[in-house]
């Protein structure tokens, strides 16, 4: 097994987001995310420190980081879930719990809570991502069932819209739940580990997707992964947490640090092992 | 009053023909219900209120007010506060559920035996007694009736996405809690409407072994929903129709009716897989 080319991984932490970066930050107005010197902690130590990051429309982060770093309470923090402990957090424009349209925020979460007793078609989970966009009582109309529709033919489930979930295959299932946030038609799409042990075929299609929805639709991608090789050349920053921000750069610049996220397949998730 | 209908033995009486009335309309919506729940993986809530609104039976005759409204009142408390405990996520599911469940058991025993006499006063509630449902109390199962059907047709999608992935419907913004405590009301609702039907012990039942049923045959949430109405209504039907020739207790029967087609359903699914799945489509 190759080891990374980066010769001293020790570099990067400790390593504070560049001065541009913050500025930038406090007068950006068409930011989807925007975090400024955000921290956390559950009452036993710190998970986050000074963060700071920006997600821009048509822009698509990686975010990365070792386990425990706190990649996932970031997300919650970002989404509204967990409140921060310091710093500002803005979620479209507002604070996260006064964000009005949450329908414009898809989120594909790490693991699927469902999978339950009752069968449920991939066309009636895809069909719950247009629920906020004309008021949750309401029914389905025509451009809803349009846009579902497009939705899974864009992640190449369409032959399989009427079948049940649990009888498709993880990488399958996952595309329902990506299919789920683009019906929203999103102009930010948070994804938290979508491709963990999915199959080539359901990567390949899950890349596709987030380039159209990028290219076509203006969309911003925050994307929380380990596995970056199958999107590696459509990312334009990829930010690396360990408690805090220790880069934030495009995938070039991390290169060029000697860590590679695509053309070596082993570099980040080996590189990410050495930080934890 | 209503008019009798000339329908034949065994519904040739009024007090037959309201307990017909009564138990289909509780073979219909309980499954309605009870879908939600099966999915939100809490199929034994029901069972958990039904022995809170027995507490509002105890209370009920302790106070001399018709039992169904402290009931009534004792259901929607225990099962917006399991709800809030679940949500708060102060105690697990079940162990949410387990609290309620003893200390209503035991606040029922404690209140109908302050009362007066424990077995008599409170068997018709424990096991049911279609026979004794007034027309007040067919009234009572119809509005609930309206109020679970307008309810299915305005937020069923959205219970729907609440039930199947909490934290994403939490993302997307649909009001998670407001929904998960409606639920909860009407399966309080339900558990009361269905408690002098088929009794507080087994109306839980008439909630779960519809949709066990239906989701073995079933491809769809929707077509779950849609099957385990019509079990839950064919089970009613069958249930109450032998239990008088066979001198059954008519709630024990149509439970037992559900059990049995579960149990046929699964049987012939194990040695026609292919024929009913196609069916099912």
């Amino acid at each position: 097994m190759r080891r990374p080319r980066c010769s001293s991984v020790g570099a990067f932490v400790g390593a504070e987001p560049a001065a541009h970066t913050r500025a930038r930050l406090s007068d950006d107005e068409g930011a989807l995310i925007r975090a400024l010197d955000l921290s956390f902690d559950y009452g036993h130590g710190s998970v986050l420190r000074d963060v700071t990051l920006m997600v821009r429309a048509g822009e698509f982060v990686a975010l990365v980081g070792p386990n425990g770093s706190g990649k996932s309470t970031l997300l919650k923090v970002l989404l509204g879930a967990l409140p921060p402990g310091s710093g500002r957090v803005e979620l479209l424009g507002r604070a996260p719990g006064d964000v009005h349209d949450r329908w414009r925020v898809g989120y594909v979460p790490q693991r699927p809570s469902l999978l339950s007793e009752v069968p449920a078609t991939v066309e009636e989970i895809v069909s719950a991502g247009r629920l906020r966009q004309r008021g949750w009582w309401r029914g389905l109309t025509g451009s809803d069932r349009e846009a579902v529709g497009h939705a899974i033919e864009s992640v190449g489930l369409g032959p399989l819209a009427d079948r049940p979930l649990n009888e498709l295959s993880i990488g399958q299932q996952q595309r329902a739940f990506i299919a789920r946030a683009f019906a929203g038609e999103p102009a930010l799409l948070v994804l938290d580990e979508p491709i963990a042990g999915v199959d080539a075929e359901s990567q390949r299609r899950f890349r596709d997707s987030l380039v159209h929805l990028i290219r076509q639709h203006g969309a911003g991608v925050l994307l929380v992964s380990h596995e970056l090789a199958a999107v590696a050349d459509v990312i334009d920053r990829v930010v690396v947490l360990k408690e805090r921000v220790v880069f934030d750069g495009s995938p070039e610049e991390l290169a060029a640090r000697g860590v590679s996220l695509g053309v070596h397949r082993e570099d980040l998730p080996l590189w990410l092992e050495d930080l934890g | 009053m209503i008019a009798t209908l000339p329908i034949p033995y065994p519904f040739e009486s009024a007090e037959s023909q309201r307990a017909l009335v009564a138990c289909l309309a509780v073979g219909v919506f309980a499954p309605m219900i009870g879908a939600f729940l099966v999915q939100k993986r809490l199929s034994l809530v029901g069972d958990g209120i039904a022995h809170v609104a027995f507490a509002g039976v105890g209370a009920g005759l302790l106070l001399e007010i018709w039992p169904v409204w402290s009931a009534l009142a004792f259901a929607v408390m225990g099962a917006i506060g399991v709800e809030m405990l679940r949500l708060k996520r102060k105690a697990a599911g079940d162990l949410a559920l387990a609290l309620f469940f003893y200390v209503g058991i035991a606040m029922g025993a404690v209140f109908a035996s302050r009362a007066g006499d424990l077995e008599l006063e409170t068997l018709p509630y424990l096991f049911g007694d279609p026979y004794a449902v007034t027309w007040t109390g067919v009234a009572m199962v119809g509005a609930l009736g309206v109020i679970v059907v307008v309810a299915m047709r305005l937020a069923g999608r959205a219970l729907f996405a609440v039930v199947t992935d909490e934290d994403w419907s939490r993302v997307a913004g649909l009001p998670v809690g407001a929904l998960s405590m409606a639920l909860a009301a009407l399966t309080a609702g339900v558990i009361v409407a269905g408690m002098r039907v088929v009794g507080i012990l087994l109306i839980a039942a008439m909630m779960v072994l519809p949709v066990a049923s239906a989701q073995l045959v079933s491809r769809s949430f929707r077509g779950t929903l849609r099957l385990a109405v019509a079990i839950g209504a064919v089970s009613s039907l069958v249930g109450l129709t032998i239990a008088r020739p066979l001198d059954l207790a008519p709630g024990g029967s149509i439970v037992f009716v559900a059990a049995a087609l579960f149990a046929a359903i699964a049987l012939a699914k194990r040695t026609a897989p292919r024929a009913l799945q196609q069916e099912a489509h």
